[in-house]
């Protein structure tokens, strides 16, 4: 067997009765590109913890380049070459890029006085790593995501890095931003550092790494080498069940449509959109990050005004000026980032879902019912099979799958006609997204009319019925969904 | 544009700047009294105690925190200090008044610090407490009232003049006393320490992002406790300046003069979510809300409507500033757009 950077065996950790970790092993190669997959929860998050020192495992061995880890502390982690890029990027956005880049190695120097030569030295030091070009006096907070990662790269690169542990993070990228980000990987796997990639991206799995290992419970399901790793077998180690995906027919059609759109305008966002939605539908929009999709979903719930068109419901023209006015004609909206427009994250999960339709869970129209409101909540946890033990829990404590299905229950018990969903299942995990595009098509099924505003192509293409692509605001082309190619797609897109 | 000329725009001083020109331009034409120079002097006179208690809260701001504790801190140094020199009949310069006055502002300081640092309590909630102790301290325990005579040194530094400016037309002179020197010290000793100290960067970077900052080996606990220190001592010595300015300590005149601090802070581009601001920023907003307290009587403005006009340059700075980040972020969701 080659050798090995890091090998943590048998690695066991619980907090209170929760037993995290049960028994799991990891083994990174030098300079090979590993990827640590498996849903929210497995303990992905936890095992990085204790390889960094943030957690101390309560057994197990470590060894990390031929050297036996004891008890391990954040220092003899980052003294040994092992680096975190967390997903925040632990970044300082109101400083410089060369501050940002800098000062960990400064504030570790034990010196009293800054000396911005020597902080211009290391950060060009850093950057000059991965040719990655930026201006070292801009502030980070000016930055896009991408560059942030790279900042936060760069400065992992000054301890000497053996391993870089990256935690999901094509998560916030564009797709050409994650090109980039897999040339830097290659690129210091070529001056041999290991990268350890968590992510549940299958594709993304499949592209960049060498090796995998995936957790399930906390415990060790699989690993190996990618070569020897297919779709079914991936989603079968991550959920522990296996999926049919079934693909959407229409079949309750109804005769007249519900909701259309007639040369729907919004200056600068999108231009003369029109479209009809029947009930029983499920539509697709998809198109490029800047394409208009988002505005025209945020119009059509009126989070954002449109400059000129009309929307008629059920054959009448509204006007949707505001989401008040969209719910008043059952129109809603699940937006891209539930988490915080959608959800009050601190809240209970039962206030969450009751949020929309509170008005109606009265006695006398004045007093708040509290067995209604309970009732309610019930009926909606156990038909969205939303997995908590309480539904007087914070909706922090449950996973992005769980919480998506929150959003979809406040929509529900409204009682809607037409339901839009922009990205409906980003940053949820396989398991969870196939249940909630079986919830979609079930909805479908009974008559509801849905939009799916998504750049998932095959998401798109198995759940839509039809599919219209947006390009630079204007809708572009229209699929039967039943005779359509992603390539097809990506074409008219671009 | 070249890259440094544009970050400079998209900043809040020079617009700041502007507004005090424009301000100062209005006065001249109405009243010709502005570019003379005793009101000069007189300003800058008036910058001293409230531009020194705005360096204080321009920390305090800048780690993510805040302070509204500093009036009540500053009258109870201010008084028993004053109060001890003349009991003990204390003839000497005023060098022994303001060290008392910054070990007991020290003190103080540390009881902020310790809550809001070591316990992690919100500061504003424990400095609107620690506010009430100081008065309560001030007026029960001491019994403060109002002291017509200071002592000797404290009574001469506060009218010996640095610089003497006079209005040939009307014969009016006004002077700056030797409190502005004071004024310049602690402008500089922030201006190096927030730069060229790891200390002062620590700052910076808690108020930016607190965990990383711990991440990064700052050791968070013990640079807000340190600062909050200063801010006390700073408080204190600007006490002593109020006192030897007005020849006579009134304990209670000095409250209630943090909000109009804050807002000029915050008028000069610092941020209550703390982090971001400069220096020149932070005086600049404080000098703007001086001069137009200062300004209503040359304007022909009542004085009874002073604080409608304070409210009402506060309201506008900050909706200048806000159209302002508005539109730079416009800019850039353009620019990321473009990136993708």
């Amino acid at each position: 067997m080659a050798n090995s950077l890091l090998k943590a065996e048998h690695i066991k950790i619980s907090f209170g009765n929760v037993h995290a970790l049960r028994d799991v092993s990891l083994e990174i190669r030098p300079g090979e590109i590993h990827c640590l997959a498996g849903e929210n929860g497995c303990g992905k998050s936890t095992i990085v913890k204790i390889i960094t020192g943030v957690y101390q495992r309560d057994g197990g061995t470590i060894e990390f380049a031929g050297k036996e880890f004891g008890k391990i502390t954040p220092i003899d982690a980052i003294n040994a070459g092992i680096q975190v890029i967390y997903q925040d990027f632990s970044l300082f956005p109101n400083l410089t890029v060369e501050e940002n880049l800098a000062l960990n190695t400064e504030v570790a120097s034990g010196k009293k006085m800054i000396h911005w030569k020597k902080v211009q030295e290391i950060a060009r030091e850093a950057i000059s790593k991965t040719n990655f070009d930026i201006d070292l006096k801009a502030k980070v907070e000016a930055l896009t995501v991408a560059q942030k990662q790279m900042v936060a790269i760069s400065r992992a690169l000054m301890y000497n890095a053996k391993l870089i542990i990256m935690d999901e993070p094509t998560t916030a990228l564009t797709k050409k931003e994650v090109k980039a980000l897999f040339d830097v990987i290659l690129q210091l796997k070529s001056q041999g550092i290991a990268i350890l990639f968590i992510s549940h991206k299958l594709d993304e799995v499949f592209e960049i790494s060498d090796r995998f290992t995936i957790f399930r419970d906390g415990k060790l399901v699989a690993t190996g080498n990618t070569k020897e790793l297919d779709d079914k077998k991936f989603t079968f180690y991550m959920t522990g069940r296996e999926f049919e995906d079934k693909k959407f027919e229409a079949v309750h059609i109804s005769e007249k449509p519900v909701l259309e759109l007639d040369g729907l305008t919004m200056e600068g966002a999108f231009q003369d959109v029109s479209f009809r939605l029947h009930g029983g539908e499920i539509l697709g929009i998809t198109g490029l990050l800047d394409s208009g999709r988002t505005e025209l979903g945020l119009a059509m719930f009126g989070m954002r005004r449109a400059t000129s068109g009309r929307i008629l419901r059920n054959g009448e023209p509204v006007v949707i000026a505001n989401p008040g006015d969209a719910i008043r004609h059952k129109i809603g909206y699940v937006p891209e980032d539930r988490l915080s427009e959608g959800l009050f994250l601190p809240r209970s999960i039962g206030d969450n879902i009751i949020i929309s339709e509170i008005d109606k869970l009265t006695r006398n129209k004045i007093i708040f019912d509290l067995k209604k409101r309970d009732a309610e909540v019930a009926k909606w946890v156990q038909e969205l099979e939303i997995k908590t033990p309480d539904p007087g829990n914070a909706s922090t404590t449950l996973s992005g799958g769980n919480q998506q299905r929150i959003v979809l229950a406040k929509w529900l018990a409204c009682d809607l006609d037409v339901l839009i969903l922009n990205g409906p299942t980003v940053g949820v995990d396989i398991g969870s997204k196939h249940d909630i595009h079986n919830i979609l098509q079930k909805l479908a099924g009974n008559g509801l009319a849905v939009i799916i505003i998504s750049d998932d192509l095959p998401e798109v293409i198995q759940n839509c019925s039809r599919v219209l692509v947006i390009r630079s605001g204007r809708i572009v082309k229209e699929f039967q969904s039943r005779d359509v190619s992603e390539q097809l797609i990506v074409d008219a897109m671009m | 544009m070249n890259n440094s000329v544009k970050r400079l725009f998209r900043s809040n001083e020079p617009y700041i700047f502007l507004i005090i020109v424009i301000l100062g331009i209005a006065v001249q034409i109405r009243s010709g009294q502005f570019f003379t120079a005793n009101n000069i002097v007189d300003l800058l006179s008036a910058l001293i105690v409230p531009g020194m208690f705005a360096l204080g809260e321009f920390l305090a701001l800048i780690a993510g925190g805040i302070d509204v504790s500093f009036p009540a801190l500053a009258s109870l140094s201010a008084y028993a200090v004053t109060k001890l020199l003349l009991d003990r009949e204390y003839q000497g310069n005023v060098f022994l008044a303001f060290v008392i006055a910054a070990l007991i502002g020290a003190v103080l300081g540390a009881l902020n610090g310790l809550l809001i640092g070591y316990l992690n309590l919100n500061a504003m909630i424990v400095t609107l407490g620690t506010s009430s102790i100081f008065q309560g301290i001030m007026q029960g325990t001491l019994r403060a009232n109002q002291l017509a005579a200071i002592p000797a040194g404290m009574k001469a530094f506060g009218t010996t003049a640095l610089f003497r400016g006079s209005n040939a037309e009307t014969g009016i002179s006004s002077m700056l006393p030797m409190t502005f020197l004071v004024f310049v010290a602690v402008c500089i000793v922030m201006y190096l320490l927030l730069r060229y100290t790891i200390f002062g960067r620590g700052i910076y970077a808690i108020g930016g992002n607190p965990a990383s900052a711990h991440a990064a080996g700052f050791n968070v606990r013990r640079t807000k406790f340190l600062m909050y220190i200063m801010i006390g001592i700073i408080a204190s010595l600007s006490g002593i300046c109020r006192v030897c300015m007005m020849q006579q300590m009134h304990p209670t005149n000095m409250l209630g003069m943090e909000m109009n601090i804050i807002a000029g802070v915050v008028l000069g581009g610092v941020s209550l979510i703390g982090g971001r601001g400069t220096l020149t920023g932070c005086i600049l907003g404080t000098f703007l809300i001086v001069l137009v307290e200062n300004s209503m009587i040359l304007l022909g403005i009542p004085t009874t409507w002073s604080n409608v006009f304070v409210g009402l340059v506060i309201l506008i700075g900050v909706s200048v500033s806000a159209y302002q980040t508005m539109h730079v972020r416009r800019a850039k969701s353009m620019n990321t757009k473009e990136a993708a």
